[in-house]
């Protein structure tokens, strides 16, 4: 049961990416990555119980918390850059 | 007992699958970024939540649940936060919503011209 | 002195579910640095009842179990309409008030605003919101104002 999960993650990881690739504009991408690191999230504490290891938790904790910093780093600096980057991008 | 925590937690995961698969397909549906952030929300809380509630029920008692608790709620906080940052942030930069149209609370809920 | 102490009781309960080592040596590396991050807290004056909201402590249970029923309903209903396709949405903008009076009840309906699908908060300024809804029936349920009244209660 729990591959199954892991095995739907994954799928859903590699939609995110497809409209991380496909954009169009900058912050569909930011959405997609922000969406690809909450399956990783997910990911992470569905493996460790695959593998009966449930120390994993740490590092999806730890992986919460580093996705959202990443998340409004990314957010401010794009901010401060400006309107012009976006609709270069876009 | 064993096997009922089974039969749920079984469901709660299916479920949770599914609903993190809806949002993943909306993400590539839907037509523009602000409806695409709803979508990336339905993965943010049921799908999320639904898989942690699943292993909860594997976990039994102890630090593991405690964790479990954990991951959802920085998890359901972060994803709130950042959707809300993201959408202001677009909002900021100039990229306007294609909507059908307004409405203003002050004027009772009635569509005003968009 | 209160929120200090708030502050310290959920540092130390954070500390005890993520070690799992439970040694004398280990506890007292928990004091020792329970102590100094409530003392950087306290120097940055961040120690009040805006990250401690001590007062919403009985009242906030009930809102959630309510806030968990109409995310779970919002949910089925945008699920809906990933499978129905890109025609069956609607979106709109809508502007709102918030008629919460401190600035925490404000975040507190802003953000679950958002934390439900269907609505996403755009901004807040003053006391007015402007929400992105994916359907006309989430903007008219927002418009009838019934979170912005539960939000209101709760934070009595």
């Amino acid at each position: 049961m729990f591959t199954i999960t892991a095995l739907v993650i994954l799928v859903v990881m590699a939609l995110a990416l497809v409209r991380a690739f496909k954009g169009p504009t900058l912050y569909d991408r930011i959405l997609a990555v922000n969406n690809f690191g909450t399956k990783t999230v997910l990911l992470v504490a569905v493996m460790g119980f695959l593998y009966g290891r449930p120390e994993f938790l740490d590092i999806a904790i730890v992986y919460v918390l580093i996705n959202f910093i990443s998340v409004i780093g990314i957010l401010r600096f794009f901010e401060y850059a400006g309107k012009k980057n976006a609709e270069e991008e876009a | 007992m064993e096997i009922l925590f089974d039969i749920v937690s079984w469901i709660c995961l299916v479920a949770g699958s599914f609903f993190c698969l809806t949002g993943g397909i909306g993400l590539l549906r839907f037509p523009e970024f602000f409806s695409r952030i709803h979508a990336a929300s339905i993965t943010d809380t049921l799908g999320a939540g639904l898989i942690m509630i699943g292993l909860m029920f594997q976990a039994g008692w102890g630090l593991v649940l405690a964790k479990l608790i954990l991951i959802l709620l920085f998890s359901l906080i972060a994803g709130t936060t950042a959707s809300h940052a993201m959408a202001k942030a677009a909002l900021k930069s100039g990229l306007q919503p294609q909507v059908v149209g307004t409405m203003d609370s002050e004027t009772g809920g009635a569509p005003s011209k968009s | 002195m209160l929120y200090v102490l708030a502050l310290s009781t959920m540092l130390s309960a954070f500390w005890l579910v993520n070690s799992g080592h439970y040694t004398p040596l280990i506890l007292s590396f928990m004091v020792v640095s329970v102590i100094f991050v409530a003392y950087l807290c306290h120097r940055m004056d961040v120690v009040d009842g805006e990250s401690q909201p001590l007062n919403l402590t009985f009242s906030i249970p009930g809102y959630w179990l309510w806030l968990i029923k109409e995310v779970v309903v919002a949910n089925i209903d945008v699920a809906r309409r990933v499978w129905l396709g890109p025609k069956s949405i609607s979106p709109m903008v809508i502007n709102i008030k918030a008629s919460q009076k401190t600035d925490l009840g404000m975040v507190i309906y802003a953000n679950s605003i958002t934390l439900t699908p269907g609505t996403v908060t755009l901004d807040l300024q003053g006391n007015r919101l402007k929400v992105h809804a994916l359907t006309k029936e989430a903007a008219a349920g927002l418009i009838t104002g019934e979170m912005d009244r539960r939000v209101s209660r709760v934070e009595g």
